[in-house]
């Protein structure tokens, strides 16, 4: 019996068929194009403005005080990303910008890792306690950090160096270092790191053979990460900083008392590095985050 | 190559409350493959991991070819591991993985190359030298695994489930063709599985754990036959060995099943009076439609034709038992049938220690 039903049944003409209800499939259609319909409305939201400090930056200075504004690039010309980068202090901000966030950067991962590879492998006494620990300095304001360190610093003499706005960036991006780095740690598996001890490979030569290849992808997002949040960071570099500012603390001390050129200029600026952030990492962050975006 | 002496290994897990393994002590021949068997939890992989280092014991010793290594660190060993999750390095190419423990050893460059053009070819692995992990196949990466192990002319060879990620034909195909090479390798191996099946086609000598301690070390045949207690019956064997509660009559001569006797065999004798524990295995028990001498009756409850048998389950007294019949045998269900049994098969077991009773 259960044969004959395998077979393919003869097409009679004629015999009542049960009518298909299709609603489900257009139901799922409509649904489709709501996500999508969704999806534009978000990235434009994100885009839109982007695009308009990008035009104004790219524009002439006249042509930003036309009414209407024109919202195609008709009028492109470099005079105001020039005399933005021209200005006194731009440059030298920018260098302090480029030294800050390496500095930054290598610090946190000199520190960062090795704690990282502590919470993801080794159980210790005090291990709870030492995570939420971590999350303490995020959990205070900066300017209530910053300005205790400021006194510090006076009295240390690091006050208005760089060294002193990479220590407190280091003592801000920590958490986030160590937490994203014990989790990439984590995905790295146990047995491929006792494997190679097994085969004769010492701890360190473990780690630097196997597990640090595995983690690199991982950790250079993480290292990443830190540096746009450095580049970003501008309330403890105007309170430990006078002469030697970071960019964008020199462009929001200079804000109110400069052309609107001047700030459309020095915010396309500072949003250039997240960009160009996202574009290198968005492969190892969807990874990293289990997402399946492609 | 060496022989492993472990002697009353102790090893309780920080946070644990109970022993991991309780004071095991055991020895491994020269050149001998020995299985580790056991349910999850019974202290098999902790053994093992403690032998590769991969673990330290809190008491005991543990030496190889009569060096102490307790506590030596995993790569002064001198060992090899095939891991259960293949543990393959997935950023490195085959060549460079099959290759790793000579590359660490610092052997030359011929010598390795030579080396791992041998395993690569007795692992059929030469189409995939120059590819990544991540473009082999499960049991590809699982030979690739083997290769590395094998290259390595260790003292021991240690290995830890290597066939349960695989899945099931490809498991009984590499399971053969593993022995044939651990076997021309002459390797001391120890090998730990949950799987029955595996422990007695693979092994020189079974060690069935149980809540961390050997409850029985002999070769498999032994560990099948004869179970020294209920559990080894109960998890050796597919279908598991039968069980039935019994008691034997005062004068010893007979073996009461319910309102039902047996022919005690003679070993029963001088436990005349008491309440016993029959194991019986499943191919041991003959099944007829029409009574014969010395017979129980039972009633067939199901019947699965598995192409080379038939299972049979069929209740007597209340109990039921398994039943391997030829698979021309035909009967209907809830009809009655007649279980014999050869007094060479049956094995007693005290109704309240589980142990085996001795003549």
């Amino acid at each position: 019996m259960s044969r004959a039903e395998t077979l393919p049944r003869p097409a009679t003409a004629g015999e009542p068929t049960v009518a298909v209800d299709r609603a489900p499939l257009r139901r799922l259609r409509r649904h489709r194009i709501a996500v999508q319909v969704a999806c534009v409305a978000i990235s434009l939201f994100m885009v839109v403005p982007i695009y308009l400090i990008a035009l104004a930056a790219f524009s002439s200075r006249a042509s930003l005080n036309r009414f209407p504004l024109s919202l195609l690039p008709t009028d492109l010309s470099v005079e105001t990303i020039s005399s933005f980068l021209g200005s006194t202090g731009v440059f030298a901000a920018l260098g302090n910008s480029l030294i800050v966030g390496v500095g930054t950067l290598l610090l946190s991962t000199l520190l960062g890792v090795p704690a990282a590879y502590a919470v993801a492998r080794f159980a210790f006494p005090g291990k709870e306690p030492y995570q939420l620990f971590l999350l303490f300095t995020r959990a205070l304001p900066i300017v209530v950090l910053s300005v205790p360190l400021a006194r510090l610093f006076l009295v240390t003499g690091l006050y208005d160096t760089t060294y002193a706005v990479i220590l407190l960036h280091t003592a801000l991006a920590l958490p986030t270092t160590i937490l994203i780095s014990a989790s990439v740690f984590l995905a790295v598996p146990r047995d491929v790191e006792e494997a190679a001890r097994v085969f004769g490979a010492g701890p360190l030569a473990a780690f630097r053979i196997v597990v640090a290849p595995m983690a690199l992808p991982g950790i250079a997002a993480a290292s990443i990460f830190t540096f746009v949040m450095s580049w970003n960071e501008v309330l403890g570099a105007t309170i430990l900083t006078l002469s030697r500012r970071t960019l964008p603390a020199q462009v929001l001390s200079s804000l109110s008392d400069s052309p609107l050129a001047y700030r459309f200029a020095g915010g396309f600026a500072l949003v250039i590095p997240a960009l160009l952030f996202i574009a290198v990492m968005r492969r190892y962050l969807t990874n990293m985050w289990g997402s399946t975006i492609r | 190559m060496a022989d492993i002496r472990i002697a009353n290994l102790v090893k309780t897990y920080p946070g644990g409350h109970e022993r991991a393994t309780d004071d095991v002590s055991l020895d491994v021949a020269d050149g001998s493959f020995t299985v580790l068997l056991g349910p999850s939890g019974c202290g098999k992989t902790t053994l093992l991991r403690m032998l590769a280092g991969l673990e330290l014991p809190d008491d005991g010793s543990i030496s190889i070819g009569g060096r102490d290594v307790t506590y030596l660190p995993p790569n002064r060993r001198n060992l090899s591991m095939v891991f259960q999750s293949y543990a393959v390095f997935p950023h490195r190419k085959v060549r460079y993985n099959i290759g790793f423990g000579l590359l660490m050893a610092k052997r030359d460059r011929g010598e390795i190359e030579r080396k791992v053009k041998w395993a690569a070819e007795l692992l059929q692995l030469e189409p995939y030298l120059d590819r990544f992990p991540a473009q082999l196949s499960g049991g590809q990466r699982q030979r690739v695994a083997v290769a590395r192990a094998i290259v390595m002319d260790a003292d021991v060879l240690l290995m830890d489930e290597p066939l349960s990620n695989l899945d099931a034909l490809l498991r009984l195909s590499f399971r053969s063709e593993l022995k044939k090479i651990v076997q021309d390798l002459g390797t001391t191996t120890v090998y730990v599985t949950h799987d029955q099946s595996e422990a007695l086609s693979l092994g020189d000598r079974v060690a069935v754990m149980r809540k961390g301690k050997i409850v029985q070390l002999g070769d498999p045949l032994e560990v099948y036959e004869s179970p020294t207690d209920r559990f080894v019956g109960g998890f050796i064997g597919s279908p598991p060995m039968n069980f039935l509660d019994a008691s034997v009559a005062p004068t010893g001569d007979q073996l009461l099943i319910g309102a039902q006797k047996l022919t005690a065999p003679s070993m029963l004798r001088r436990y005349g009076g008491q309440e016993v524990v029959c194991g019986v295995r499943a191919e041991n028990i003959a099944v007829d439609v029409s009574r014969s001498s010395a017979s129980l009756a039972g009633e067939l409850q199901v019947l699965e034709p598995l192409g080379s048998a038939v299972l049979l389950t069929v209740q007597v007294e209340g109990q039921q038992l398994k039943v391997q019949a030829p698979p021309s045998f035909r009967a209907a269900p809830h009809s009655q049938v007649w279980l014999s049994f050869s007094e060479s098969t049956l094995r007693f077991y005290d109704s309240e220690t589980a142990l085996a009773l001795t003549a």
